[in-house]
């Protein structure tokens, strides 16, 4: 297990070197005058000669992509154009809420896609199967852009003054007060590293009012959260259910599912015990695969519901033209895309032990 | 005794199949299949009615897609649908999708847009399956460093979330001062087409090295076959299912991704009519006028399934493994 996890990890390496390459390449293109971009218009001459110095920007292009590597190994991202303030800021602020947008997003397409295709197969061919997956497929194609739109309209529109209201934006109502991890625990002198990880998670609203004990916030944060969350989850959670089902279909024509009938085991064990499990192992890498899916559907779905993350942050930095961040934020999704696929590949061999012998 | 005892015409009925299947060409077999799937003959329903629509867009339509109505009676900002049938005032003139924030005619729009739509998806696919297949091919063929080094090329790109790398293609693209990156639908649909490259790579590779080593290759290479004869007569006829299937699905994918491109700003332009820059150029005004976001959106999900439930269906109907 441990080979195939370090051979894993090493086949990995050349990708993500090939990503920051690409990545360097592409911005290299980009056109402008860097030192002016940064400095304004008005800069010298003789300061622009002096900044490009600095940076590194008249060295050779190898010796360049040299010490762009060396600033990533150790961290540095670059400063952005616009907020005037390094990138590894804004990730610490934005990153976390595309990783809840993400988890709920994610949680809604397992529990609903393995629900539905488990219960389609069992019913296979009924009106039940045929609607699931009339579902299923609508669910694919319908656009998260146009589904977000329709399902704000839906909620916070036509369906307003009833219970079932939703806020079609933000992460908190106006009125709800949040407080920070350094804040509810007293910790406020803390700095460094330590305080980046509170400030991280506090960023995280329903995280982190979930472990302060802040309820009032917590139970709006997860109201916030239900319509990004389902127009995220969508695309993957019609993925998951055909792949539950077609999964299902295959195990419960086996061999042992028939031993396991004969042997007069109740037909409510068969398929929740026999089956499901076995049948879950392709399931486990269709999550894994549309992870890449729940990223780019994460730029469409926080510019749509006004959510603080990474891909609103992209596409800002986009129409403001601000590379440096593009480059960082396009340089840090692939590679957390590449190292979620790493560990879906290591937790699929872990439950399959036929793979690690391949 | 019992031959004289059945009647003339059930003899007949007898004869009949055996006349009916004499012939059964690779084409007519595949067609065969390909209408017994469910999925496959509603999706090539779907998408017959959108290309109708796209062809006719001129005649079926009232207004230009891009002209401002003036001064027509009833006609102001964001107007809701109007149909006569539905109750709608006659002294008013009938827009079944109502106006946009320009005061032009909705339905008019979506029904050039299917034009746009479909130009896109063909044109991005195909692009993609060309270098795709042709990057595949050479790899397969060749082995050895050269695959190595293309097939690691398309690791890379595959290493992307595909949206993230095609936005920041485009934006590179845009930003580029060539007359050739010019318009930004165009270079939205080559970063798209860019980013679905390895998928057609893959499939033409696997197809390569799994026929390469059968024997009717073999014999074409026995009686002289150049390499470039080989890949493109003997080879490449081999590999269309899965590329015809993948290619298919492939359209719904580009469809959808250009048209997100659009709506992020970064792709058709006003006064383009185009699903996805629509839908974007309104997302502020969803709440004052749904249908302008509605029914661009609708026809955009709709020719996705269309394109969606014919590769799945293309894929039941061709994929031998799966008749059971």
């Amino acid at each position: 297990m441990i080979q195939f996890v370090l051979r894993r990890i090493l086949l990995s390496l050349p990708v993500i070197f090939g990503i920051v390459f690409l990545v360097f390449v592409l911005t290299r293109l980009l056109p402008g005058d860097p030192c002016r971009a940064a400095l304004g218009e008005r800069a010298t001459a003789a300061v622009c000669d002096a900044f490009i110095h600095r940076y590194g920007l008249d060295l050779p292009i190898p010796q360049q992509f040299l010490s762009y590597l060396g600033q990533l190994v150790t961290g540095d991202l670059g400063r952005s154009i616009r907020q005037g303030r390094p990138v590894a800021a804004i990730l610490v602020e934005r990153m976390p809420v595309t990783l809840e947008l993400t988890f709920f997003a994610l949680l809604f397409a397992v529990i609903v896609g393995v629900g539905l295709g488990r219960l389609a197969a069992r019913r296979r061919n009924s009106p039940l199967d045929v609607g699931t997956m009339v579902i299923a497929n609508l669910g694919v194609s319908v656009p998260v852009f146009v589904l977000g739109l329709v399902l704000a309209y839906l909620f916070a529109v036509v369906l307003r003054g009833t219970p079932l209201a939703l806020p079609p934006s933000g992460s908190l109502a106006s009125g709800v007060q949040h407080k920070a991890l350094a804040d509810a625990w007293g910790m406020t002198d803390v700095t460094g590293f330590p305080r980046a990880v509170m400030d991280f998670v506090s960023h995280m609203v329903i995280l982190s009012s979930l472990i302060t004990g802040q309820w009032a916030p917590f139970l709006d944060g997860l109201k916030h959260m239900i319509l990004p969350a389902v127009a995220l989850g969508t695309i993957p959670m019609a993925i998951i259910a055909r792949m539950t089902r077609s999964s299902m279909l295959d195990v419960l024509g086996l061999d042992y599912i028939r031993t396991a009938r004969a042997k007069g085991a109740p037909e409510r064990i068969v398929v929740g015990r026999h089956a499901f499990r076995n049948a879950m192992l392709p399931v486990v890498t269709v999550v894994g695969l549309s992870l890449g899916a729940l990223l780019s559907g994460a730029v469409l779905t926080e510019s749509i519901f006004l959510l603080p993350g990474i891909g609103r942050t992209l596409f800002e930095a986009i129409q403001g033209r601000d590379y440096i961040v593009v480059q960082a934020l396009t340089l840090i999704t692939a590679i957390t895309y590449v190292v979620i696929n790493l560990l879906v590949d290591i937790s699929y061999a872990y439950l399959d032990p036929r793979i690690r012998l391949r | 005794m019992s031959a004289t005892t059945t009647p003339p015409d059930q003899a007949l009925v007898l004869e009949g199949p055996l006349v009916a299947h004499a012939p059964a060409s690779l084409w007519r077999d595949t067609v065969r299949h390909v209408l017994r799937q469910r999925s496959a003959v509603a999706g090539l329903v779907l998408l017959g009615i959108i290309i109708l629509a796209a062809v006719l867009a001129d005649v079926l339509t009232p207004y230009d897609p891009t002209d401002q109505l003036f001064g027509v009676a009833g006609a102001q900002r964001l107007a809701p649908p109007c149909i006569h049938l539905l109750g709608c005032p006659e002294s008013q003139a009938q827009w079944v999708m109502g106006l946009d924030q320009n005061n032009r005619d909705v339905f008019s729009r979506v029904l050039h847009g299917a034009r746009v739509s479909l130009q896109v998806g063909v044109v991005t696919v195909s692009f993609a399956i060309v270098v795709g297949t042709l990057i595949g091919a050479v790899a397969g063929y060749l082995g050895g460093w050269v695959d190595n080094l293309l097939m690691r090329l398309m690791d890379v790109l595959l290493a992307f979330p595909a949206l993230v790398l095609a936005i920041f293609l485009a934006v590179t693209f845009s930003s580029l001062d060539l007359p050739l990156f010019g318009d930004p639908l165009f270079n939205a649909m080559l970063a798209i087409g860019i980013v679905s490259i390895p998928v057609y790579a893959r499939v033409m590779r696997a197809s390569v090295l799994s026929i390469r080593e059968r024997d009717f290759v073999t014999a074409s290479r026995a009686l002289g076959e150049s390499a470039g004869g080989i890949l493109f007569r003997r080879v490449l006829p081999n590999a269309l299912t899965p590329l015809i299937v993948q290619g298919t699905l492939g359209i719904a994918t580009a469809v959808l991704e250009v048209a997100a491109l659009s709506f992020l700003g970064i792709g058709a332009q006003e006064p383009t009519a185009e699903w996805g820059a629509m839908i974007g150029q309104v997302r502020n005004l969803m709440f004052q006028a749904p249908h302008l976001v509605l029914f661009p959106g609708a026809a955009l999900a709709l020719s996705v399934l269309g394109f969606n439930l014919l590769g799945d269906g293309l894929r039941d109907a061709l994929d031998p493994r799966l008749n059971r």
